[in-house]
């Protein structure tokens, strides 16, 4: 579904769009969290919607994560479409009981007496000098829990249809979105100017309403001789390096981590024989293991090579040596290159 | 590890006695003879009923005193006196004793075999029937697990009750939640957590929704002394007082919490009513036996909460008379005569007595209406337990299992219950039925 004339936006500002007009189509919407109301939230993803929207569907909340998800399971049960957002994917965690406990599992414990459609909104990600409390990337604790779903945009056109999709969805949906592109896709180059979203074709974006159904990757590149498996910042970091290099290979931006789109993944890696998987995340149990066990269970005879993760280290994230962490051009390059060699 | 830092020279410390940490301990154990005389026990009419628009800061002792209408010889007294008609009366009555009918069954349910939990609530009938009453029907309530005395007081089919406590094919659930995890929308009961006190910030949500909708439902929710202490609970106090949401906090204050005492909460050191003092909203602290009083602490929290004068939390002061649940064994950790020793005595029996000095009951008639209440319920339980009773069978189709995880089955689960579907053919053939 497209809708009537494109505007250029950047990340935010598609974010908002997307809030803004489940806002005006649904009166069941709500909008809250720390600092969303009056003054718009600390990365404006608010800005506007309170002044507009009246301040019973756009306000502020207490300093309290538990509450803001557990209240918000409350105005669900009551008929409301609630949008809480936790300010930074790091603060999620004083309000997980709520999320597993409960918004994850109200439905099937109630067997559909009581559903809970909730979108929590949090930045995740580094690159931006958050030290360890503000660059998190929590996305293998979301798809562990059975019942929530796990959405990951990538560029202002994704983030609006996808936030409208997961907004109208009737589960609750966890909607991370990677902090680092807010303003502009990051190249990976840290000492490189940052390349604003106007630049960017995903950058228009229509002004009206439009979903991109959840559960469904994207080819962001198409190509023969490896399959790379991102989401979010890393998607235009292996673009980047992916360019450098002249490799023939085929990125898939998942967009949604639960549920993943494996036809896909299936169809892509079955024609290249071979996958990287890259993902910010630490190593350990993240998302990057479930991709490699489910490719090995599914392609494993049209593989030519061993399945390579590139991600960030199992430490919590450093402040000062944050480059020396991401999982940047040096670490992707070496991966790929000894995937196409094998 | 790093060196500790130097004292001040000057300030040394050397002087004091060492620290020593608190450790609380309830006053009595096993083979104790428990004493409760120094409870404080304000008389019937010594607590102030404040109007319900009455500021919090103003009505601050109220957190620390006893709300009581029933006096130990069964006569209503005083301003909280909500002088219902003896018709009324008989029902909270009637309610009570049919919930401790079914709590019998149900444990003795448990003890047959017939399934693998229950939660009594003997001796806090009156928390839960009499603050029902008080409250409308269209009012929302966010439970705690204790509390199937709301439903019972809404007319909640007992067999359905029953059905959810075998997991049989009766079941609405599915037999996907531990017995008396009970689920009734149409009845305005919230789905039971488990988790303790998650409840509490949810019906805060439900309450603003209301709220911002401008409706007129307020929510109740419970919670017992020793959950009182997890964070959940201070969360929605928190919400609660920020947003002036139309909501009621019921604190069950048992005194247990499986074996640790109220002392655990934070018991020892003040009322758990005076929580609400911190927050700037009402508290009540009642005589959770006096069914009177409870009824008319929640009737006055209640239309506090309709008319926009916001939240309030009642401590009700009761007993937990038997175990935590059917895998509890109180007579390991506290002592046995305690529940005979509890000064405010028995809310059923208190009630039968205030009924009989109006001439409005006699011991005749209870004794016929426990045995019909009692057969009501064995009857019931017969008809449930012709659906099947758990471990006895499985009640239910296999895939329900994956069902209702989402509101569409993805793929990965498709998968899954394909895999299950397939185990279960190897298991028991392909013609297998739900029992």
């Amino acid at each position: 579904m497209m809708a009537d004339q494109s505007k250029t936006m950047n990340m935010i500002e598609a974010i908002n769009s997307a809030m803004d007009i489940m806002l005006e189509r649904d009166p069941a919407t709500v909008v809250m969290g720390e600092d969303v109301g009056f003054f718009g939230g600390v990365f404006r993803a608010t800005a506007g919607l309170q002044k507009k929207h009246g301040k019973t569907r756009v306000f502020d909340t207490p300093i309290n994560e538990c509450g803001i998800i557990g209240v918000a399971v409350g105005m669900g049960a009551y008929g409301l479409r609630p949008v809480p957002e936790i300010q930074f994917a790091d603060y999620i965690y004083p309000g997980l009981d709520q999320l597993v406990s409960e918004a994850a599992r109200l439905r099937y414990r109630s067997a559909n007496d009581f559903i809970c459609p909730m979108t929590v909104r949090t930045p995740f990600g580094g690159g931006i000098f958050g030290g360890q409390t503000h660059s998190q990337s929590p996305e293998s604790i979301m798809t562990h829990i059975c019942g929530v779903k796990t959405v990951i945009p990538s560029n202002p056109y994704d983030a609006k249809g996808l936030l409208i999709a997961a907004i109208e969805d009737n589960d609750p949906v966890v909607f991370l979105e990677p902090k680092r592109i807010y303003n502009g896709p990051f190249s990976g180059y840290y000492d490189r100017p940052v390349e604003p979203w106007s630049k960017h074709d995903a950058s228009a974006v229509p002004e009206g309403y439009y979903r991109i159904d959840l559960g469904k990757a994207a080819t962001v590149r198409e190509g023969e001789a490896v399959t790379v498996l991102a989401y979010g910042t890393m998607v235009h970091v292996a673009k980047t390096i992916i360019e450098e290099m002249g490799v023939d290979a085929e990125i898939l931006d998942l967009r949604t981590l639960l549920p993943l789109d494996i036809e896909a993944i299936e169809a892509s890696v079955r024609k290249t024989g071979r996958c990287l998987i890259i993902h910010e995340a630490t190593r350990t149990s993240g998302f990057g293991a479930e991709l490699a066990a489910l490719v090995q269970e599914r392609c494993f005879y049209h593989l030519e090579a061993p399945v390579e993760r590139v991600t960030g280290f199992d430490t919590p994230y450093p402040h000062s040596l944050e480059w020396a962490y991401f999982p940047g051009p040096v670490r992707i390059a070496t991966a790929l290159t000894k995937i196409l060699k094998d | 590890m790093p060196e500790s830092p130097k004292a001040d020279p000057g300030r040394s410390a050397s002087n004091l006695p060492p620290l020593s940490l608190h450790i609380p301990e309830p006053r009595y154990r096993p083979g104790d003879t428990p004493d409760f005389g120094d409870i404080a026990i304000p008389a019937v009419d010594a607590t102030p009923r404040p109007g319900e628009a009455t500021k919090p800061d103003a009505m601050r002792e109220l957190c620390y005193g006893l709300v009581r209408v029933l006096d130990f010889d069964g006569a209503a007294k005083g301003p909280w006196d909500p002088k219902l008609s003896p018709d009324r009366l008989r029902t909270m009555l009637r309610t009570m004793m049919l919930v401790r009918a079914f709590d019998d069954r149900m444990f003795r349910a448990q003890r047959q075999g017939k399934t693998s939990f229950y939660m009594k609530c003997t001796g806090e009938e009156a928390t839960s029937v009499a603050s029902t009453m008080a409250i409308d029907r269209t009012d929302m309530v966010f439970p705690s697990y204790r509390q199937q005395g709301v439903l019972i007081t809404r007319d909640y089919p007992l067999i359905q009750m029953m059905n959810q406590i075998y997991s049989n094919r009766g079941d609405h659930l599915l037999g996907r939640q531990l017995p008396i995890m009970y689920s009734a929308p149409e009845h305005g009961f919230f789905s039971v957590s488990g988790n303790l006190a998650t409840q509490y910030p949810q019906a805060v949500g439900w309450a603003m929704a209301s709220a911002s909708k401008g409706d007129n439902r307020i929510a109740t929710t419970w919670c017992g002394e020793g959950s009182s202490a997890e964070g959940d609970f201070h969360s929605a106090l928190t919400f609660a007082t920020v947003y002036n949401a139309p909501v009621i906090f019921n604190v069950v204050n048992n005194q247990w919490a499986i074996s640790s005492f109220s002392g655990f909460a934070g018991g020892e050191r003040t009322t758990f009513a005076a929580r609400a003092v911190g927050y700037g909203i009402a508290g009540l602290r009642v005589d959770g036996n006096d069914p009177l009083a409870v009824y008319a602490a929640t009737q006055w929290a209640a239309d506090r909460a309709r008319t926009n004068n916001g939240p309030t939390l009642i401590e009700h002061f009761t007993y937990r008379a038997e175990g935590h649940s059917t895998s509890d064994d109180p007579s390991a950790y506290r002592a046995a005569q305690e529940a005979s020793a509890w000064p405010f005595g028995d809310p059923i029996a208190r009630l039968a007595q205030h009924l009989e000095l109006l001439g409005e009951w006699d011991a005749e008639r209870h004794a016929a209406q426990a045995k019909e209440l009692d057969e009501l319920v064995k009857t019931t339980q017969k008809q449930a337990e012709k659906l099947g009773i758990l471990g006895h069978g499985m009640h239910q189709p296999f895939e329900t299992m994956f069902q209702d995880v989402f509101e569409e089955m993805p793929w990965h689960l498709k998968e899954q219950c394909a895999q299950m579907l397939a185990e279960q053919e190897a298991k028991f053939g392909p013609n297998w039925k739900p029992e």
